[in-house]
Formats: structure tokens, C-alpha cells, sequence
């Protein structure tokens, strides 16, 4: 039971009703012709939380700086009513709102490294709202800064409060923002994807603060596009969509019962507990597929093509294995002379046609392993074998003619494409790499239809081919990098954090596609993420790994009904769940 | 690092990283069909002049730069003269026009030496290894020691003044700044993620360098080629002002500007003009080189 | 890595500890490359000289043309030792260049090193002023022009385009003509005064302000629009203090790390300004001697300008890594 339940229970009936912390009426926020924001109303009791969620592009971290008067330059704020603490703050002077900002209301951001000057000690930071808005003088002010970041459960304040935001880890860089933000003690705390940039045990700290906070009474508007995150700390969720408001109440109710088509959509794409196979996304259209003779033509060319490099491999001892990993280690030289273990005794096995997931968070090791699965980087020791055949022990020059057996999907994206590409000629590219006839020009119409198949595949309309990269929306781009990676008919995917950098529902469609595909095509996927319920959706198997080692194996059901060891134990509570 | 660098690190920067989670086209003020804005338009219609004085300097200055007419020597700009006459009664503006010529080959004809040398450089020393690499970089770091114009004085005292010498000395000061900037490129766009995507869609080194190193690392060149004719052209005047470029009677600007510089406070406009045609083709060669980078950051 | 502080605020002898160790190895790494590079100069314009046409030891005796007996030449190639092998005459040269002996001028009846060091003093004055006005003047616009609108910003940035584009000998001769002969209130060839000095400082000044305003002002507008400053803005920060206590610091930044190029493009521009308005100092030592071919004198200037280039990089270096602590990021991949 939060603070604010509590006092509603307390104070006897009849009595005033508690200030608002925050009260919005019919608040619109524009730039030139675009309206951003529309007729948004929210109220906040203190000790009260209540987040917004919407994906990007909604409107809510707008409707946030507009509560600051940070809205930017340009933009057009109109409301019936806006007021902190029962005080209007509306067309208020820039030198007025100066005076509130910090004092009446906090501000918290994404990304301490970002959010912090990075070239000032957090201690001066922190001590800027005192210095601006009190009268105290300077060891008064040391003296406050290191309670406040005590308040926030940093340990050893007066080790920390020195260095800059560069010198601390993730969780310790985000309280001490959130102290920034707190120093004086103000009555609404807005908080704008507080959790995103964070590990999901940190994460998980981060919301224990935030709740503590909000017990001592300290209102908070949390926004996020992350609806479990949410869960846990809201009172109240409203969902935010095209600027406007669309659906508002208690977790429970949206969670539970949503009736907005908008929030029914963002639940269905959360892939937490979501079974293997299912859908996440609506279904979409597609194109009709281009005329069946020419992709015979080209089909026929790809199949033979495939055929040839597979009987490179010993077909006898055929192997049920795709990918496998023995006894990885790999280590790295620091500027100083340091050693860092990226990848520590790793095996792993990626059965075909399932899916191998990896999870693991920052620093875990997961990258160096995906590099070297993709035998990008030689490790120090052990093997990596595709299709049971040797695959990193081999020379570059033999290796290269097999790479056609594995294509590997990005993170960034948009990083792994030439700048210089349209979207039809990396894809003619991919083509021409896996098939010479195309290559040399002798098969031209076999290649281009090949391309439009490739798009076809994944659900993308042949008006993008001349586009370029930039142009596409993020979930197209990841399109077209999957489309790439298909190009030379593979039989092993890895995935690298293909959908971390996509919205909720965006990333949904592209992990419907990866399934869809690996049924059709046979795929043996390697999937790699820090994202639980993501991990959770697609594996088959699942290896976690921390500190450069695998600590658990075994299939998705097991590991993450019953984890064995402690630090699967301890990821999987810190995942926020939807209720 | 020079101010080339500078330019050449800031159009090596992929286009604006704002995330179009739902595909908003890129802004009306760049990528290949962005709108010029005055200044450009400025630049463009400057540098078609000097273009056309060049090429047909006579459809400029219809008179005879050479003619000489003691009785109105010294004259200050008028109708009759525009940019005044000289000490021999030249017409200043027709000698102005004239040296468009004269100037601009010189300051082309720098660059391309400088960016040919200074491209062969940085490639060689970005794609032979690391010991290549070490050595040109060694040999970089001592010819940066020689700072602005001295590399070039150094050139001029071992093979004596002239166009000739001013061109090769200014070509082989502005190789270093050039071969720096390439091998920067290339070392970055080596360990870039689309190189590696090419390496695990199995193409062998020599496509990959080939198909997406070369083309991405020599894409700066234009801009940087369009930026340091300018800069060649105010060096190599340099060059010529004190003495060791092109000779008077030579119509180059600098070459003018020396000849002025003796009457500066009686006949202000003898130099006065030709300093301001350099410095407006400088500052055209700038627009433009800004202009072409804009339209390809994001192209 | 950083040491466990006692208190909020760090002693000053743990912090002058954590500097030494901030720059204490890249340092001798330094050190070591600047004698390398000053031996390769050293070897460069010894090899470049020889291939001067025409005979060294005429040319000591009053140039190509002027009479001179052969017995003379043969005293002079002795004196000089011209008549040694490439390799001895290049030691030697090394040997002396080590000890400080840069020789004795051709033209003028002096040993090079006096020379130069007496004409070192006003080149540097010329410098460290014009870098300090061009710093001045390129904070002032840019802090002036951004943050007041695009019409602002368009001069600002017009300004230093301009500004940057403008050739040392134009420049001279143009604020000759504007200060002494139209306003008559400088002197139009250098004094010994101060006065004297104000027209040649702008000159050089002008086109490096342009140059470092452009710089400074792109990382001004990044810094201006990123995270922390929104941060700080919502702690109640107004603009002054938004610019001076974050954004101006990371302006600078760049700027920081080019002061050792920006000062030897200073040095190259003192050789037109010296000229022009007739200082004594370096670079007119520096022309006359290439102009008559005075090899010694050359050498010499050259060298001191070499020490001089490298010292200030060392410095600006140290500069950049005091103003901004960060490490810089390597490129071996870390774990993940």
C-alpha cells in the first residue's frame, strides 16, 4: 500500500482533500503546424505515482519538459490548468520558472553518463540546486550533498562524491542523478525512462529507490514506454498515444482488463510469458509475391548453390548440432596493461533448426561470444564448430566460402550497411556474394528477382528498394538487414540484439518475422539479448551468462521456471513482470 | 591537425543519428535535394565569374592589360577604371581579371598534387600494415614539425622562386594535412560495422577494400579538394607578396599585391583589389566545399 | 586508478599525484618522440639544402657572379668543412646542432644562434598575444551569437568564415589603410611600443579567431542541446549559467587541443606579418635568408621553430587532458 493510499485511509472523511502535487487540465503542446501534445489531463496527489506510457513518438516525454517549461524552443504550450502544488505555473517568466525548477520539481533523465556533466564531480552537480535556490554556504552545501546521495542509498558518499559520472558504475550514476534531482527535497519528482539505459538488476534497484521515495511522500510522474517496468511502481498508468491520453487506471485495470485498442496492442507485444510461437504483432498485408517462373529461375540457381556448399560438409556424420561452441576463451589487453576476460571457458550447442539463446547483461561476455561465433575475432583458445565441421580453427581463405552457411542480423543496423547503398544495391550485393552467375551478370533477372523475393520474405514492399537506409523507419531497416542475412540462404542466424534498439511493437513484428522464417526456411537461430522476456519468447535452449561465463544451460521451460544458479536466480526477480 | 581536418572529420560523420522510429524524412536543408540557400547561390554565381575570367577573360575586361599609359598612372578607381590603374597606368580591373587565370591553375594545380600525394599516403599507410603505417605516420609527424608556409619556404630556397616552385612548394605543404585526414578515414571506415558485415557475408579482402573501404575513405576528397583550392590559392599569393612565387610582371594576384605593396599608403587600391578577389575566391571555394559536404553527409 | 578521498574535497597532494600519473608515461613517450622528430628535421633540411644548385662556398664569399680566387674558395671549403665527405659533414652538423652550435651566417657576419634568439623573443611576443586576442574574440562571438536565434547564429558563423578566409598579406595591408592612412590613430610600420603592436596581433588574431570560432561552435550548439544541460536548466540553471559553468568547457575542448596546431599556423603567418609591417623577429630572418640563400640561418630558424611547434603541442596536449579527464576510449573492443 502506497503513502497516498494511506493518508486517503487516514485522514477522516470530510476532510480537505490533500493539494495536488501536480494538476493538468486540457494540455496542448505544438511546434509551427505539428501538434504534439493534445488535451492531456492528469492529477497527482503527493506520494502518489502515476506513470505514463506510450511508445516513441507518443508525445510523453514532451508533455514532461512541458511541466518543467523546457518544452523547447518554439513550442506552443496552451492549458486550462497547470499548477505544482496548488500553484499555477501557467505562462509563468522564464526567470519565474527558474525559481520553481529544482525547487518545486525534479527532473530525472535517461542515462546518467549523458544526463551528468561528465566534466564536473557529481558533487558539484548535486550542489548546483542548492547553490542556485538556498542561502547556504559552501561546507553547509558539502554537507547536504552527502546526505542526499545517502538518502539514495549510495554507499560511501564521501568516496564518491569527487568523481565525475564517468568514474561510476551504472546504478551508482543514476542515484546520483536522482539525488540531483532531490537536493532540494522537492514535492513532485518527474522521472523520463529513469530505467532505460540500466542493467535489469540495477534496473531493479533503481525502482526499489524510486518507491522509497515515493513512500516518503514525494509524488512521481514516471514515464516509459516499458509497461512492466511500469507495473511495478505506478498507482495509477495512463497510456499515452498521439498525444492524447487514451486509457487511464490503477495497474490492474489497464494491465488486467485493457480497453483501449491501443493498450491491448502494446500488451500483446510484451513477449514476457508470451508462449513459443505465438504472435505478438497483428498481422500485416503483404505484397502478392512477384511471378512464380522467375522465382523458379532464381530458386532453382540458390538451391543448387546450397546444395554445393552443403555437400562440402561430410554428410555422413551429418551433425544435429548447427553451432558449437567448445571451451571459448577470450581475453583482452586495457590501455594500462589490464586484462579483461570477455569470454571465460564458454561451450555452448545450438541444436538445428532451434533456437539458441544467450542472455546476459552488459559486460557479460555475450557480444565477444556472437563475434566469436560469427569468427570475427580468433579466441585465445577453444573451437567453434558449424555443422559438426571444423569453422574457427579453419584458415580465413577456406573458412570464407562456408560463410555463406551463416548470416548474422545487427544491432545497429543502419552502422552495418555501406552509407553510400540503396537498399537495392545491398541487397544485389548480398545476392551476388552467394551466387557467381549472378555475380558476373550473366543471371541479372535471376538476381533481381531474387531481391524482390528477399523483401517479399520479409514483409517489406518493393517501393524501398531506392531508398536508402536512412530513409527507413527502424523496424524497415531491421527488415532489410534480416532480408541481407537471408540473402545467400543460410542455414544458422545470429542475432545479435536485433530488436534492443526497436519500440515494443515494432520489435514485436520483427520477432514474429524471425520466427515465421525460421520455421519456413529451417533456420538454426543464435539469439542474443539482455532481454529476459524477449530470450524468454524465442528459445528453444537457453545458456545465461555473466562475467564471461555460461552459469546455466538448458532448456527455456527449465531455466526459467526452476533456475539452479544464484545469479539466474537473482536476474529473474529483478524482471519487473505485467502483475 | 588543420583546419582541412577539421572540415574532413565533421563530413566523415554519418548523417544525423536522430532515430526515425517512424520513417520522417530527413530535413529540407540537407541531402542531395536540399534548396541552396544565398550564400550558396552566392558562391555559385562567384565562382561561375571567375570560371568565365579564366577560360575568356576578355568577355570580362575587353581592354589590353598590357597597355600602358604613364600620363594616368596612379589613378584611383573611377568610372574609366574601376579598380583604378596602376604604376604604369594599367588598368587594374582588366590585370584582375587576367590573373583569375594565373591564380586559379596555380591554386588547382596545387591541389591536386597535394591531394594526389597525400591520398597515395594515407592509403598506403592505412592498408599495408602496421609497420608501413608506423613508418609514414613517423614520417607525417616531422613534416608537420615544419608548420604552414615553412615547408614550402624551405622548397622555394633549394629550387628558387616562381609559379613553377610556388606550386609544388604549396602542393607539397598541404600533402601532409591531406594524407592525414585519408588515413583517419580509412582506419575508421576499416573498423567499421558494415566492413565487418561485408567480412561475414564472405567477401574475400580485396572486395571489401575494392567495393566499400576505397569508395567510402576517397568520398571526403571532393569536399576537401573544393576547401583547399581556396587555402592553395591564398598560399601560393602569399608566396608571390613576398617575392618568392609567381614574378611581377606577372598578372597573379599575389604577384600584384607585392607590386602594391610599395605605394600602400598613396595607391591603396593597387593592392587592395587583388587581395579582395583572393579573398572572395577563398571564401567561395569555402561555401562551396560546405555546400557539396552538406548535400553528401546526407546522401 | 583514482584513490579513495578522505573527504568531499581532495587534498592537493593526492591530487597532484593523480595528475602525475595522468600524464606521467604518455609523457616520456612524448618526450622521446620530439627528440626523434627533431633529429629528423634536422636530417631532412641537411639533405634539402644539398640540393641547393650552385656552390656553397661561393656563395659564403658573396654569391654566384662575384670574383673570387680560388685560394679563397679553398679557405672557405676548410673553414666550413665543405671539402669533408656527406656522411662526416653531416655528423659534424648533427654534433653541433647537439651542442647548440647552429653556425655562422653566409650573408651577415654573425653566428646564427645570437641570431636567432635575438629575433626569437618578438615572434613569440606576436604569437602568445595573438593566440590569447584570437581566443578572446572567438569566445566572444560564439558565446554572443548562439542561443539568441538563427539570424545570430548566421552571422556568427558568416563572420568566422570570412574571418578565417583572409590571407595575412591582404589583411596587413587593409587594416594599414583603414588604421593609419584613413583613421591615422596606428602607426602603419611597427614601433617598439605597444602600439606598434596592435595592428600586427589582429592580423595574425582575425583569421585564427574565424578558424577556432567555428570550431568552438559547433561543440557549443552539441553541448548546448545535450542531456546535462536540459539537467541542468531543470535545476533552476539560467542561461549565463548554463554557458559558463558546462557548455563553454566543452566548447572549448577541441579548441583546447588545436592550440599547438593554431600556434604553429602563427609562426607560418609571422613570416607575412613581420614583413609587412616591419618587425624584427623571425620570420624576416627567416625570409631574407631564403631569399639570398642563406643556409646556416635557414637551419637554424627552422630548428628553434621545430623545438618551438613540438613544445607547444606537448603543451597543448597536457592542456586537453587537464581539461577533460575522460579517458579516451580504445578501439580493441572491449568485452560485452
Amino acid at each position: 500500500m502506497s503513502a497516498a493510499d494511506a493518508t486517503r485511509l487516514a485522514a477522516p472523511a470530510g476532510g480537505p482533500p490533500p493539494v495536488p502535487a501536480l494538476a493538468v487540465r486540457n494540455l496542448s503542446v505544438g511546434f509551427g503546424s505539428q501538434t504534439v501534445v493534445r488535451g492531456v489531463s492528469l492529477e497527482l496527489a503527493p506520494g502518489e505515482c502515476l506513470a505514463i506510457v506510450g511508445e516513441s513518438g507518443s508525445g510523453k516525454s514532451v508533455t514532461a519538459r512541458s511541466l518543467l517549461g523546457l518544452a523547447g524552443a518554439g513550442a506552443q504550450v496552451s492549458a486550462d490548468e497547470l499548477s505544482l502544488t496548488g500553484e499555477s505555473v501557467l505562462g509563468l517568466s522564464e526567470s519565474a520558472w527558474r525559481r520553481r525548477r529544482g525547487r518545486d520539481v525534479g527532473l530525472v533523465l535517461q542515462d546518467a553518463l549523458a544526463s551528468l556533466d561528465p566534466l564536473r564531480p557529481i558533487a558539484r552537480e548535486i550542489g548546483d540546486s542548492l547553490r542556485l535556490h538556498t542561502r547556504l554556504d559552501g561546507a553547509e552545501r558539502d554537507r547536504r550533498v552527502l546526505e542526499v546521495l545517502a538518502a539514495v542509498g549510495l554507499p560511501d558518499p564521501e568516496l564518491y562524491a569527487g568523481r565525475r559520472s564517468g568514474e561510476l558504475s551504472g546504478g551508482q550514476r543514476q542515484r546520483a542523478l536522482i539525488a540531483a534531482a532531490l537536493a532540494l527535497d522537492p514535492p513532485l519528482l518527474i522521472a523520463d525512462e529513469p530505467t532505460t539505459a540500466l542493467d535489469v538488476t540495477v534496473q531493479a534497484q533503481v525502482l526499489d529507490l524510486l518507491e522509497e521515495i515515493r513512500d516518503r511522500g514525494t509524488a512521481i510522474l514516471l514515464i516509459s514506454h516499458d509497461l512492466a517496468v511500469v507495473s511495478r511502481i505506478a498507482d495509477r498508468i495512463a497510456v499515452m498515444h498521439d498525444g492524447r491520453i487514451v486509457e487511464t487506471g490503477t495497474p490492474n485495470e489497464v494491465l488486467g482488463h485493457p480497453s483501449h485498442p491501443e493498450t491491448r496492442r502494446m500488451l500483446a507485444a510484451v513477449p514476457v510469458d508470451k508462449p513459443r510461437g505465438s504472435r505478438l504483432a497483428p498481422v500485416i498485408a503483404t505484397q502478392p509475391p512477384p511471378a512464380t517462373e522467375q522465382i523458379d529461375d532464381a530458386e532453382r540457381l540458390f538451391v543448387a548453390e546450397r546444395t554445393r556448399a552443403a555437400t562440402g560438409m561430410t554428410p555422413a556424420t551429418g551433425s544435429d548440432l548447427a553451432l558449437e561452441g567448445i571451451g571459448l576463451n577470450k581475453t583482452f589487453r586495457g590501455p594500462h596493461g589490464t586484462v579483461q576476460h570477455a569470454v571465460a571457458d564458454v561451450s555452448f550447442s545450438l541444436p538445428r533448426g532451434r533456437t539458441l539463446g544467450i542472455v546476459g547483461e552488459s559486460g557479460s561476455g555475450k557480444t565477444t561470444t556472437a563475434r566469436l561465433a560469427l569468427a570475427l575475432t580468433a579466441a585465445d583458445s577453444g573451437e567453434v564448430r558449424l555443422l559438426g565441421e571444423p569453422w574457427s580453427a579453419l584458415p580465413e581463405k577456406q573458412r570464407r566460402a562456408r560463410r555463406r552457411l551463416v548470416g548474422a542480423v545487427y544491432q545497429d543496423v543502419l552502422a552495418s550497411f555501406d552509407p553510400r547503398l540503396s537498399v537495392r544495391e545491398i541487397l544485389r550485393h548480398a545476392v551476388a556474394v552467394a551466387a557467381p552467375d549472378v555475380r558476373d551478370g550473366t543471371n541479372r533477372r535471376a538476381g533481381e528477382a531474387r531481391v524482390g523475393a528477399l523483401l517479399n520474405d520479409v514483409g517489406l514492399s518493393p517501393t524501398l528498394l531506392d531508398r536508402r537506409p536512412t530513409d527507413l523507419s527502424g523496424g524497415q531497416r531491421q527488415r532489410v538487414g534480416i532480408a541481407r542475412a537471408l540473402a545467400s540462404r543460410p542455414q544458422i542466424l545470429i542475432c545479435d540484439e536485433p530488436v534492443s534498439a526497436l519500440d515494443v511493437s515494432v520489435q514485436a513484428q520483427v520477432l514474429d518475422l524471425l520466427d515465421e522464417l525460421q520455421r519456413e526456411l529451417a533456420l538454426s537461430l543464435l539469439f542474443i539479448s539482455h532481454d529476459l522476456g524477449v530470450i524468454q519468447h524465442v528459445s528453444d535452449q537457453v545458456a545465461v551468462m555473466h562475467a564471461g561465463r555460461i552459469v546455466e544451460t538448458g532448456s527455456a521451460e527449465q531455466v526459467f521456471a526452476a533456475p539452479t544458479h544464484p545469479y539466474t536466480q537473482a536476474l529473474l526477480a529483478a524482471v519487473p513482470r505485467l502483475l | 591537425m588543420s583546419e582541412l581536418e577539421i572540415t574532413a572529420a565533421a563530413s566523415a560523420r554519418p548523417g544525423d543519428q536522430d532515430d526515425q522510429q517512424d520513417g520522417r524524412p530527413g530535413s529540407p536543408s540537407s541531402g542531395p535535394r536540399a534548396r541552396p540557400s544565398v550564400v550558396e547561390i552566392a558562391a555559385g554565381l562567384l565562382a561561375l565569374f571567375l570560371l568565365v575570367a579564366a577560360i575568356a577573360p576578355r568577355l570580362l575586361a575587353p581592354g589590353d592589360p598590357l597597355a600602358i599609359d604613364p600620363l594616368s598612372a596612379f589613378g584611383a578607381p573611377s568610372w574609366s577604371h574601376w579598380f583604378g590603374t596602376d604604376e604604369s597606368g594599367r588598368d587594374i580591373y582588366t590585370r584582375v581579371i587576367d590573373g583569375a587565370r594565373d591564380s586559379l591553375v596555380i591554386g588547382v594545380s596545387a591541389t591536386l598534387i597535394g591531394l594526389g600525394l597525400g591520398a597515395v599516403l594515407g592509403t598506403v599507410a592505412g592498408t599495408l600494415g602496421t609497420a608501413v603505417d608506423f613508418t609514414v605516420n613517423r614520417f607525417l609527424e616531422v613534416l608537420f614539425a615544419f608548420p604552414g608556409l615553412l615547408l614550402a619556404l624551405l622548397f622555394i630556397l633549394v629550387f628558387g622562386p616562381g609559379a613553377g616552385s610556388a606550386i609544388v612548394a604549396v602542393g607539397l605543404s598541404t600533402a601532409p594535412g591531406y594524407a592525414r585526414i585519408i588515413r583517419a578515414q580509412l582506419l575508421r571506415v576499416r573498423s567499421s560495422a558494415f566492413v565487418e558485415a561485408a567480412t561475414v557475408q564472405g567477401l574475400g579482402r580485396g572486395r571489401i577494400l575494392a567495393r566499400h573501404i576505397l569508395p567510402n575513405t576517397l568520398a571526403p576528397l571532393l569536399v576537401l579538394g573544393t576547401l583547399g583550392v581556396g587555402q592553395a590559392i591564398v598560399w601560393a599569393a602569399a608566396l608571390s607578396y613576398l617575392g618568392l612565387g609567381a614574378q611581377p610582371p606577372a598578372a597573379e594576384w599575389g604577384a600584384m599585391l607585392a607590386a602594391g605593396r610599395t605605394y600602400i599608403t598613396s595607391a591603396w587600391w593597387m593592392s587592395f583589389f587583388p587581395g579582395l578577389f583572393i579573398v572572395l575566391t577563398a571564401v567561395c571555394a569555402t561555401a562551396l566545399g560546405r555546400a557539396i559536404e552538406r548535400r553528401m553527409r546526407h546522401a | 586508478m583514482a584513490e579513495p578521498l578522505t573527504d568531499a574535497r581532495s587534498t592537493g597532494g593526492q591530487r597532484v599525484r593523480r595528475l602525475g600519473a595522468r600524464i606521467g608515461w604518455p609523457l616520456t613517450r612524448r618526450i622521446g618522440g620530439a627528440v626523434f622528430v627533431l633529429w629528423a628535421v634536422a636530417t631532412l633540411t641537411f639533405f634539402a639544402v644539398r640540393l641547393i644548385p650552385g656552390d656553397p662556398a661561393q656563395a659564403i664569399l658573396g654569391g654566384p657572379g662575384s670574383q673570387t680566387s680560388p685560394e679563397a674558395l679553398a679557405a672557405v671549403r676548410a673553414e666550413y668543412g665543405l671539402d669533408q665527405p656527406v656522411i662526416v659533414q653531416y655528423l659534424a652538423q648533427l654534433g653541433r646542432l647537439a651542442t647548440g652550435d647552429l653556425g655562422r651566417s653566409y650573408a651577415l657576419n654573425m653566428d646564427v644562434g645570437p641570431l636567432v634568439l635575438s629575433q626569437l623573443g618578438g615572434t613569440l611576443l606576436l604569437a602568445v598575444l595573438a593566440l590569447t586576442v584570437a581566443w578572446i574574440l572567438a569566445l566572444g562571438l560564439a558565446t554572443w551569437s548562439t542561443g539568441r536565434g538563427r539570424v545570430a547564429r548566421r552571422i556568427g558563423s558568416g563572420l568566422e568564415i570570412v574571418a578565417a578566409a583572409l590571407p595575412h598579406f591582404w589583411l596587413a595591408t587593409t587594416l594599414i589603410v583603414v588604421a593609419s592612412v584613413w583613421w591615422g590613430i596606428l602607426p602603419p610600420i611597427s614601433t617598439a611600443d605597444a602600439r606598434g603592436l596592435v595592428l600586427p596581433v589582429l592580423t595574425l588574431a582575425i583569421p585564427l579567431a574565424g578558424f577556432l570560432g567555428q570550431v568552438m561552435r559547433e561543440s557549443l550548439t552539441t553541448a548546448l542541446e545535450s542531456p546535462f544541460v536540459l539537467s541542468a536548466r531543470a535545476r533552476g540553471e539560467g542561461e549565463r549559467g548554463v554557458l559558463w559553468r558546462h557548455a563553454l568547457r566543452h566548447a572549448a575542448l577541441p579548441a583546447i587541443g588545436l592550440s599547438g596546431w593554431a600556434f604553429g599556423s602563427l609562426i607560418s603567418g609571422a613570416v607575412v606579418v613581420e614583413t609587412v609591417f616591419a618587425r624584427p623577429g623571425l620570420g624576416r630572418t627567416l625570409l631574407n635568408a631564403v631569399t639570398v640563400r642563406d643556409v646556416p640561418v635557414v637551419i637554424g630558424v627552422v630548428m628553434v621553430v621545430a623545438l618551438a611547434y613540438i613544445l607547444m603541442t606537448i603543451l597543448s596536449d597536457l592542456a586537453s587532458r587537464l581539461a577533460d579527464p575522460r579517458p579516451t576510449t580504445s578501439t580493441a573492443g572491449g568485452a560485452q
